[in-house]
């Protein structure tokens, strides 16, 4: 097999990545309109929640993960009904301010208990190494990725479509006025997802930390790559988010393996040229 | 409205109202400048903990004078922040002496003003050579990149190793430390079969790796900053099949470093890295200090502790020697020549070029007692700094 | 407004063109530091810088609705080109200036046409966008810019031959507050003009406005490369009076800073601005000189407690407390 699949493989799994971490901001970025910048922070706090755990703690790694994702889901709850609640009608510019502000506070305070250094993790030794077919190598974490995203994706889309709660959701991201007006709960529902999407972010974090590391500096870091896998794939949906990240997580790797020269260009270059054709992003609506 | 707003500008202002500190005559103070949050915070956390155990085992006073730190943050990145704190910690806290840089942009904005102040300034890591040049009064208990990779790629040489793939991140340092190892490499008689640069923030190096297995060398030379590249570096090696006992890999310190070994695991094993300190380091001086680092900070010391441990000796040394007198010319004097024993072995600063020489070693990842340790396999004692001599 | 004379909107642009007390108080204020507190000059001089640059920004975002997550690419186009023209050889300050300003504007000029066609979140990603490619063509293109390790060898001439930038900051300071005051006239007059009201339609429904007859997107372009030449000149300014010019200038870094400041302040409100870039530069300084490891917790609870005890910024929340305090007397 030609390296060219070599290169799309692993493109596709940091694209799996990059869809765990977007997902719950593009839904409930679509749904209300909350511009959420600090949404890497829960994904940081699923990574740290994953660390403490296995590595003072001695739990095994896959007890780890449905951790990472109810203590980021938890945080967002507490957050959202302390704090976020009282914003939803602020202007877009309060919002960004507001989360920026919380996002530099969980920098600090990640640093403060964990120290600044990088957080190694050790995989079970079932999930190291890789497997030989047909002249390529493929990482088995990576599988691993792959098939989570895999499930989490199945298992999205059915509660989307097949669910009293996911035709709610859909109401609710295609018109919310409409929606409260038929006697939805919107604020109930949108609690509900905006947990469901930090926990998905929390559970992404868990998950990148084998692939690229975990230190306090994640929350900015990668609130760069969610924001494009979000405006490029779409505000509310899930197809589009998984496109977007495959997409994106796709070029990024192959124009840095086949144009090193060009570094993260090939990237910014492509994001820009979508968002330019299809301003609404490649499934967005409006 | 406006008044208000004119009384809090105004407020505002005054509270920047500097209280000139009134400084004892034999109080010293030293602006430490460091990235001490944001991406690099780490190593500031390193370099800081090396001084703070320096002036713990020695106090606070140098010969006849009081030392006095004063922390500056740069942040990251950010020459002329780093110029202006240098600035700031000389005109408004009088500080005698600059200390600290991590990053090479820092260290050279700062250099500017320790030549137009005239202050003496010491650099515990940046590592480009061309940081002592920018003002007679630097001196540098670091390394330099092409102290480091130049002499690896000569050892290289001399060990068999015949055909080479150099990986490199493609900025400032990687880019000088790919030069000097291939420069040292083929003057040694070795020949490099091929190279790729990777740009900085790269997340995924299988497909680099693979490259570099199909050009079948001896050995793969890597430099990738440290952070999380090194543990993917090293994941991406492993997965490929690179086995280290028929393919060797060759680096810089950050390729095994403490956290990129463990989140490595036995992928790591055989790397042959060069450094010019390890905690491993199996001299008595070297297993005291780390008992004491350990002791005081619960984990163990890397090159940066080590760069700003000597920085402080350094300080401390001249500062005897010159009986406490701190203007730059007389520092600078002093510490031209100065050599003292270091945890990393014998150090001194030469006089012609004001930068570090020292005892270069070469490591070998091997498991020692179920663990995965830098165990000294070679050194090169006396190097002094290849990229001076060029110029 | 359903004036039947055409006097009407010209008596009432002059009103607000006259100089109000508190303003005139506020720039006497900033010359406070040059007697008061000469040991802050540096400081100062970097507040000026950042102000200018918040200025630039207010005028797309608080005026005209642009909100842009990619401003640092002018300030960091007109830091290059000053410093480059420096390295060069060309070490004037004054003509530098006007170069990179006008090498900032042409850049804005360009990317204008593609601004004035989006609104919103595809607005903010392009800017977004557009910022990053120039930093990562800046990396690669090492041979100009110098890299990773900045542009090495810029010496900036003396103003106007006789002001030397020396070590205190007494010449950065005035250079940046002479340049911030000047360019802060122009913007002032720029915006209690017709083209001023016809940009706050704009942002308040563009869709209005073109259906009075307006051309939108000309408007957009003209203020949008403006406020890249304002941008690229806070660049060169920081380029010359620092003599250092790193990647990060161009960086997301720099976009956000100005982005929170100006939010920080009030936007739309000019002095808003300025006023957000020295409560936020200040308390960054002082913050990281308390507590250099941690400052990060502080600033961020700083900017929770303003947004959520003054809505619209420091300025807003003031202007509120006066109406209030007036209402009530």
């Amino acid at each position: 097999m030609p390296p060219v699949f070599g290169v799309l493989f692993d493109g596709l799994a940091y694209g799996t990545l990059l869809f765990l971490l977007s997902v719950g901001l593009s839904v409930t970025l679509g749904m209300m309109n909350f511009v959420n910048l600090a949404h890497c922070s829960f994904a940081m706090l699923g990574g740290y929640v994953t660390v403490t755990l296995m590595n003072r703690l001695g739990w095994p790694f896959f007890a780890t993960l449905p951790a990472a994702f109810v203590a980021a889901a938890a945080a967002s709850v507490v957050l959202e009904r302390a704090f976020f609640r009282r914003f939803y009608n602020a202007s877009d510019l309060e919002q960004c301010l507001l989360t920026i502000g919380i996002v530099f506070v969980s920098i600090a305070a990640a640093a403060y208990i964990y120290g600044t250094d990088q957080q190694p993790v050790q995989l079970p030794a079932f999930l190291r190494g890789s497997i030989a077919f047909a002249g390529l190598n493929f990482a088995v974490y990576r599988l691993f990725l792959i098939g989570i995203a895999l499930i989490i994706t199945v298992v999205l889309v059915a509660t989307l479509e097949m669910t009293r709660f996911g035709a709610q959701v859909r109401a609710a991201v295609n018109n919310q006025r409409m929606a409260r007006g038929l006697g939805i709960d919107v604020d109930a529902l949108f609690a509900i997802t905006f947990a469901l999407g930090s926990g998905l972010a929390g559970l992404g974090g868990a998950l990148a930390i084998d692939l690229v590391g975990l230190d306090p500096s994640f929350a900015f870091t990668y609130l760069i790559y969610v924001l494009i896998v979000v405006s490029v794939g779409g505000l509310g949906s899930i197809g589009g988010s998984l496109a977007a990240a495959m997409l994106l997580g796709v070029s990024d790797i192959a124009g840095k393996y086949y144009v090193p020269a060009l570094g993260s260009i090939l990237i910014y270059l492509v994001m820009t040229v979508l968002i330019m054709l299809r301003p609404a992003g490649i499934f967005g609506r409006r | 409205m406006q008044r208000l707003l004119c009384g809090f500008a105004g407020s505002v202002l005054t509270l920047l109202l500097g209280t000139a500190a009134a400084d004892a005559q034999d109080t010293v103070k030293i602006g430490v400048i460091m990235p001490y949050s944001g991406q690099f915070a780490d190593t500031a956390t390193q370099m800081d903990n090396g001084i703070k155990l320096y002036m713990k085992q020695n106090g606070d006073s140098a010969g006849k004078v009081k030392i006095e730190l004063i922390r500056k943050d740069t942040g990251g990145i950010a020459p002329d922040v780093a110029k202006r704190l240098a600035q700031e910690v000389i005109v408004r806290d009088h500080a005698d002496l600059l200390g600290g840089f991590v990053l090479t942009p820092n260290a050279l904005a700062a250099a500017d003003v320790s030549a137009e102040a005239k202050k003496f300034m010491v650099v515990m890591n940046a590592a480009t050579s061309i940081i002592t040049t920018k003002s007679p009064y630097i001196a540098r208990t670091s390394v330099t990149t092409p102290q480091l990779n130049h002499t690896l790629g000569a050892w290289a040489a001399k060990n068999g190793i015949k055909k080479i793939y150099t990986m490199v991140s493609d900025y400032g340092p990687g880019i000088d430390a790919e030069t000097w190892f291939q420069k040292g490499f083929k003057d040694g008689g070795g020949e490099i079969v091929g190279s790729v640069r990777f740009p900085v923030a790269n997340p995924d190096f299988s497909a680099f790796v693979q490259r570099a297995k199909d050009s079948n060398p001896d050995a793969i030379y890597i430099w990738v900053p440290g952070g999380a590249q090194p543990a993917a570096i090293g994941k991406a090696l492993a997965e490929r099949g690179i086995d280290t006992s028929k393919t060797k890999i060759l680096g810089q310190d950050a390729l095994t470093a403490e956290t990129a070994l463990k989140s490595m695991g036995d992928a790591s094993l055989g790397i042959i890295t060069v450094a010019y300190y390890d905690y491993n380091l199996d001299t008595p001086m070297n297993k005291a200090f780390v008992k004491a680092y350990n002791d005081e900070f619960h984990r163990n010391p890397d090159f940066f502790a080590v760069g700003g441990y000597d920085g402080m000796h350094l300080i401390y040394a001249t500062l005897q020697k010159t009986g406490g007198k701190t203007d730059g010319d007389t520092l600078i004097a002093a510490a031209k020549g100065m050599a003292w024993d270091s945890p990393r072995g014998p150090m001194s600063i030469d006089p012609q070029t004001r930068d570090v020489v020292q005892t270069v070693h070469i490591f070998k990842v091997e498991k020692v007692g179920g663990e995965l340790r830098n165990v000294e396999i070679d050194k090169v004692p006396n190097v002094k700094d290849p990229g001076h001599m060029t110029q | 407004m359903t004036s039947t004379t055409i006097a009407e909107p010209r008596d009432y642009l002059q009103a607000q063109m006259r100089w109000r007390l508190g303003e005139i108080a506020f720039w006497l204020a900033t010359l406070l530091p040059f007697v008061l507190a000469p040991d802050y000059l540096l400081l100062a001089s970097q507040v000026a810088i950042a102000a200018l640059f918040v200025l630039s920004l207010d005028l797309i975002l608080g005026f005209a609705g642009i909100v842009s997550l990619g401003h640092a690419a002018y300030f960091g186009t007109g830091a290059y080109t000053a410093g480059l023209i420096s390295k060069l050889g060309w070490g004037e300050p004054l003509t530098g200036l006007v170069i990179a300003a006008l090498a900032a504007g042409l850049f804005g000029y360009v990317t204008s046409f593609i601004i004035a066609r989006f609104r919103h979140l595809p607005l903010i990603m392009i800017t977004l966008g557009i910022g990053l490619l120039l930093q990562e063509s800046a990396n690669s293109a090492s041979w100009l810019t110098g890299g990773f390790d900045g542009l090495q060898g810029i010496h900036t001439w003396p103003i106007l031959g006789r002001f030397r930038f020396d070590l205190y900051g007494y010449t950065a300071y005035g250079y940046a507050l002479a340049a911030l005051f000047v360019i802060f006239l122009g913007a002032r007059r720029l915006i209690h003009s017709p083209f001023g009201l016809a940009l706050r339609g704009i942002r308040d429904n563009s869709q209005r406005m073109r259906a009075i007859g307006a051309t939108t997107h000309s408007h957009i372009r003209t203020i949008y490369t403006i406020a890249a030449m304002i941008a690229g000149a806070a660049g060169a300014v920081l380029a010359q009076s620092t003599e250092t010019v790193s990647l990060e200038v161009l960086g997301f870094q720099r976009s956000a800073d100005v982005l929170v400041m100006l939010i920080l302040g009030g936007t739309g409100r000019l002095y808003g601005g300025l006023l957000g870039a020295v409560v936020y530069m200040v308390a960054r300084d002082q913050f990281s000189g308390l507590n250099p490891q941690y400052w990060y917790f502080w600033i961020g609870l700083l900017l929770i407690a303003v947004v959520v005890v003054l809505p619209n910024g420091l300025l807003g929340g003031l202007s509120l407390l006066t109406r209030r305090a007036k209402a009530q007397s």
